[in-house]
């Protein structure tokens, strides 16, 4: 049986979920106790540093360590001749799965360099300044070749090509000719044709948007520490222990049995903490040099050449019923993958379109390399960035159609028994609810002063389970040892233990959850696509259920009674049937106590492919104030109401949802890579590259719409993601709503607002 | 490297003069060790002079005000009475970094770190401050619109060291004003800063004026056919209008990651106006 047939989560009453117990990681996370990944020392540690292209596009003809290795206190240099070659081969990484041929060339160029940034050689050395230093004798020889930022421009046929080797996947007959897209793909629901015949208003228009960096604030940092016999450990700020391990020692050439990763504290990832980069220079660094070695990247070099997300070209069309019912929905897309091949464009296809109930649907999309760093997953990978397009022609269309926004999304929304265009049927989804949620807000109803305007979108995300293995020890004084293999990237720890207490019937406090190095765990996916919350947590449920029925097993023994006539209630053992009133309960405390004599340690330990995963849905409204004579937008107000199916500890969701605003926010307004015409990224700092800061925003309201996941015990779905991706939209069209124009390219910064402004005056 | 953070100033001089290699001044050291972490500059010589006194001191001089170059953004906005005689210059301050970057940051370090978008440097231009320079060959005075030349290059000989700036008396209907355009609300870099003050006669009639314009050129100018356009007038929305247009045909500016040209321009424009109003009004409430 399975637990959700079990245990489906109507009328259940909790004691723990939605609580707002205090967060176990606070308490070091204010004080400075908490280690992150540059926090780690080790006694005979080097420091290592990276060269790197100042080119866009060149070929690397020759590089000359020999000053940098005859130099005091440098031990190691390291340069492409130190990692082999891999094959053609794809390995999973969170939602966009990387080609290990890809992973070696961007840990450290190859034939070619591809982009600003791109590493050429490392050095590990007694001390960062040697070590800086050292990096200035290395001699490096380029033959520059001219290069290729945006997408489509990458696309056309006299575009310097990055890869003679990369032809068109998904075109037939097979391209004779390489070309910078690598690959296209379709998702296609009835007759897009005739869905437009029967359209009596049609909106059509082209968007485009900039990269944008994760922006976390802790840069990739790591030690790695080799040992003579040819095992390794590695510490480091990553959202998935086990994909390092698997990446560094298949790059390094190590058995994964010889080599134990350590997730450190986590700084923030956002999905940009899902590949390599410095980790395997580290651990061969430590190789060659038989002393540890720490990699910090500085910001620079984490906004040169850590993954950003895709900047995106599209066009996007609809047709619609006078009355409001969307006959057909078209989208082509063109994403920079960056360096190498991978954009979200398998999500953003798939997402396109799917809030809503359509009969007619085609989106394209073509993944294009260019000469920037290879794009990593961010918050919603690719969904965010056509959702830009699709919700703000949504929006158009509302307008063109004389609907209000909100009802004419409400009118076409996706619902339970939805065929979705990218395949499946979905089960009880939180479309229409959040649509509502947000039309009863109060803030939807604040009337508007000279100069503002009001926006709405929506937003989808899948969520993915995956692989899990989780253990739960009970202690001998009667708490609980949780061990699961996920850092904690949103409030995790709280989260599991919140579980583990409900249904042990003890409380949160009781718990405590340790993240596991990869030595002490089976294998788990990384925290991304908001699968930890649902899979770890189904995981750790079943898992103290495990612990359940040893407890009873244990209780039964010492009253002697058959294991099935007893039941766990309230964090006691109690005889039932039969032998009700016989006994008096036992407690876990008791029975944690006993265990000794009793059979020996209890525990639980649970490993699976967790599936069930359940889509959150989400729709935000954005109230904008324009200042007509600078083209400045002020946010006034922000709502955001999204489907959390359960929020176990509401504080968190509340708080995932307000980062992902603050986010968007950054992404619709300032938010971008600026190149000059060299292909040098011209801001890779914060002062530059401007991300909000408190003073740009309002406090973000939220709403936490529960529609249950029936694949959960709880009903949890993910909702790390999906409140990213209304955002710039519904910026966009409050700034229509509120100067009467609509912008189509983002970041909508000053310079741009004020053109359209006059343009339209 | 070496540090050194002597109490007095011709100590300071000392050792800078001595100094083969590069030496610095530091100060707040928030522009300086920035650099020098970013490996733009690598000194031989740190010379602190946050222990000299005379630097460190806001005091009333001859009906006006004189500031040490070493005091920083968040002493002067703490201190009551020069905030009041001063409102836009300590507005320029007031917007450097954040809380914590104003507890280091000084005007001294504003001024001679030679960035054109210095947020304290327009409001000083307007203000009409003159310099107190020491050196090896004795002290200098000079207008603080003439200590800067291009990004990063001041009129400062070798071992020479801003130890004052001078805040001019004026009459009691006079007040300052300073705008700046960020795309965000802190922590940025001004895309254009205008720095107003004004002072008003009896009957409302403008006196004198001085606007300083920021971010738009090589260095902060002083834009005197700005003022022009308010001497004399009743500073009403013809006179603002014609000071607004030649603080944008002051503006020279260029196209880079902070801003285009013909924004920058437009809004050289528009903060003048909206500075001079708010300094305006200021003056007339004295
Ligand atoms: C996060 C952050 C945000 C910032 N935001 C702003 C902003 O919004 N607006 C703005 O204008 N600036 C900003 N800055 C820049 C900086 O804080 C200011 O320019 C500050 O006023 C510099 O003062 P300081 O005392 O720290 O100078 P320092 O770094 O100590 O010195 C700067 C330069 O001036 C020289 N120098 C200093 N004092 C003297 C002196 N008395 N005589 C001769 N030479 C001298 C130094 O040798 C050095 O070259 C920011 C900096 C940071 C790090």
């Amino acid at each position: 049986m399975s637990i959700a047939e079990a245990d489906r989560p109507e009328g259940k009453v909790f004691k723990q979920i939605g609580k707002r117990i205090k967060r176990p990681d606070g308490v070091d996370k204010v004080t400075g106790r908490a280690r992150y990944g540059a926090d780690l020392n080790l006694s005979g540690m080097l420091h290592g540093a990276t060269l790197r292209s100042p080119h866009a596009h060149a070929v690397l003809i020759s590089i000359d360590t020999s000053k940098a290795e005859a130099m005091t206190g440098v031990k190691a240099v390291v340069t492409r001749d130190d990692f082999a070659e891999q094959p053609d081969e794809m390995a999973a990484a969170g939602e966009l799965p990387v080609n290990y041929m890809h992973v070696v060339r961007n840990v450290m160029a190859r034939e070619k360099v591809l982009y600003d940034g791109h590493p050429v050689a490392a050095v590990a050395a007694t001390s960062m300044s040697i070590a800086r230093k050292a990096l200035k004798l290395i001699e490096v020889k380029y033959e520059v070749l001219p290069h290729v930022i945006e997408p489509d421009e990458a696309m056309k046929d006299d575009a310097p090509i990055l890869d003679e080797t990369l032809f068109t996947d998904g075109v037939d007959p097979k391209p004779t000719k390489p070309s910078n897209v690598s690959k296209i793909v379709k998702i296609k629901k009835g007759d897009i044709e005739a869905g437009f015949e029967q359209a009596e208003v049609i909106v059509e228009r082209t968007y485009h948007t900039k990269p944008v960096h994760q922006g976390y604030i802790e840069p990739q940092a790591c030690v790695a520490s080799y040992s003579e016999d040819g095992s390794g450990e590695l510490w480091v700020t990553t959202q998935g222990p086990f994909m390092y391990r698997s990446f560094t020692a298949r790059l390094c050439g190590m058995d994964v049995s010889k080599l134990k990763v350590t997730p450190s504290e986590m700084g923030g990832g956002f999905g940009g903490k899902n590949n390599v980069y410095g980790e395997p220079v580290a651990m061969v660094l430590s190789r060659k040099s038989n002393r540890p070695v720490k990699m910090v990247m500085n910001r620079g070099e984490v906004f040169r050449a850590t993954g950003p997300t895709s900047g995106g070209h599209m066009t996007v069309k609809l047709g619609a019923t006078k009355d409001g019912r969307i006959t057909a929905a078209k989208a082509d897309l063109a994403f920079q993958a960056g360096a190498f091949p991978g954009a979200p464009i398998g999500p953003a296809t798939m997402t396109a379109f799917a809030c809503y109930d359509l009969e007619n649907v085609l989106a394209t999309g073509y993944d294009v390399i260019s000469n920037r760093p290879k794009v990593a997953a961010y918050r919603a990978p690719g969904a965010q960035v056509i959702a830009f397009a699709v919700e703000s022609a949504m929006d158009e269309l509302a307008k063109k159609l004389e609907i209000e926004p909100i009802d004419l999304r409400m009118q076409n929304a996706a619902k339970e028994g939805t065929k979705a265009a990218y395949g499946p049927v979905f089960g009880p989804i939180g479309m229409e609810e959040t649509l509502q949620a947000v039309k009863d807000h109060p803030n939807y109803n604040v009337p508007l002063g000279p100069n503002q305007g009001r926006g709405v979108a929506s937003g989808f995300w899948f969520n993915i389970g995956g692989e899990t293995s989780v253990t739960m020890n009970l202690n001998e004084d009667g708490t609980v040892a949780l061990l699961v293999g996920n850092p904690d990237i949103g409030g995790s720890r709280a989260s599991m233990s919140m579980m583990a207490a409900e249904e042990l019937g003890i409380e949160a406090e009781d718990v405590r959850v340790s993240i596991a190095d990869t030595g002490s765990l089976g294998f788990n996916f990384l925290s991304a696509g908001s699968r930890t919350t649902f899979a770890v947590g189904k995981t750790t449920i079943n898992a103290a259920r495990e612990v359940i029925k040893e407890m009873k097993a244990r209780a039964a023994k010492i009253w002697d009674i058959p294991e099935d006539a007893v039941v766990w209630e309230d964090g006691h053992a109690r005889p039932a049937s039969t032998n009700a009133g016989d006994f008096e309960p036992l407690s876990i405390v008791e029975i944690a106590k006993k265990a000794s004599t009793t059979g020996g340690p209890i525990s639980g330990h649970i490993q699976t492919n967790v599936t069930g995963a359940g889509p959150s849905l989400a729709t935000e409204a954005v109230d904008v104030e324009v200042d007509p004579e600078t083209g400045q937008v002020k946010i006034l107000r922000v709502t955001v109401a999204q489907d959390a199916g359960k929020a176990i500890h509401p504080s968190y969701v509340e708080g995932q949802f307000q980062g992902a605003a603050v986010q968007g926010i950054g992404w619709a307004l300032n938010e971008e890579y600026i190149y000059d015409d060299k292909g040098r990224l011209e801001n890779p700092n914060f002062l530059d590259y401007r991300i909000p800061v408190a003073s740009d925003l309002p406090m973000i309201d939220t709403v936490i719409v529960e529609v249950p996941n029936p694949n959960h015990p709880y009903g949890v779905r993910g909702i790390g993601e999906t409140s990213i991706v209304p955002v710039m939209a519904a910026v966009n069209n409050a700034i229509e709503n509120a100067i009467g124009v609509r912008l189509s390219d983002l970041p909508m910064s000053p310079p741009k607002v004020l053109k359209a402004i006059e343009e339209n005056s | 490297m070496r540090y050194e953070a002597p109490e007095s100033l011709d100590a300071a001089i000392a050792l800078l003069n001595e100094e083969s290699g590069t030496a610095r001044v530091l100060a707040g050291g928030t522009d300086l060790i920035v650099q020098i972490r970013a490996d733009m500059v690598d000194p031989d010589l740190v010379v602190d002079i946050k222990k000299i006194d005379e630097m460190r001191t806001i005091s009333e001089e001859n009906g006006g005000w004189r500031v040490g170059a070493a005091v920083t953004g968040a002493e002067m906005n703490e201190h009551a009475a020069f905030k009041a005689a001063w409102p836009g210059v300590c507005e320029g301050t007031d917007l450097i970094g954040s809380t914590q970057i104003q507890s280091r940051a000084t005007i001294g370090g504003n001024l001679c770190n030679a960035s054109p978008a210095a947020d304290s440097v327009p409001a000083m231009i307007a203000a009409g401050v003159t310099l107190t320079i020491a050196g090896p060959n004795g002290r200098r005075e000079l207008a603080v619109e003439d200590l800067n030349q291009a990004p990063g290059k001041t009129a400062l000989e070798k071992a020479e060291i801003v130890v004052s700036f001078a805040f001019p008396a004026r009459g009691a209907v006079a007040s300052d004003a300073y705008l700046r355009l960020t795309p965000r609300t802190e922590m940025d870099i001004a895309v254009v800063g205008v720095g107003v003050s004004l002072e008003l006669d009896g009957d409302g009639t403008c006196r004198a004026a001085r606007v300083g314009l920021g971010a738009v050129a090589i260095k902060a100018l002083l834009v005197d056919e700005a003022a022009q356009a308010l001497i004399g007038t009743k500073v009403d929305a013809a006179a603002i209008d014609a000071m607004a247009a030649a603080t944008s045909a002051a503006a020279k500016p260029i196209d880079d990651k902070r801003g285009t040209k013909e924004y920058r321009i437009k809004i050289a424009g528009v903060l003048a106006k909206r500075a001079a109003g708010i300094a305006l009004e200021r003056a007339r409430q004295n």
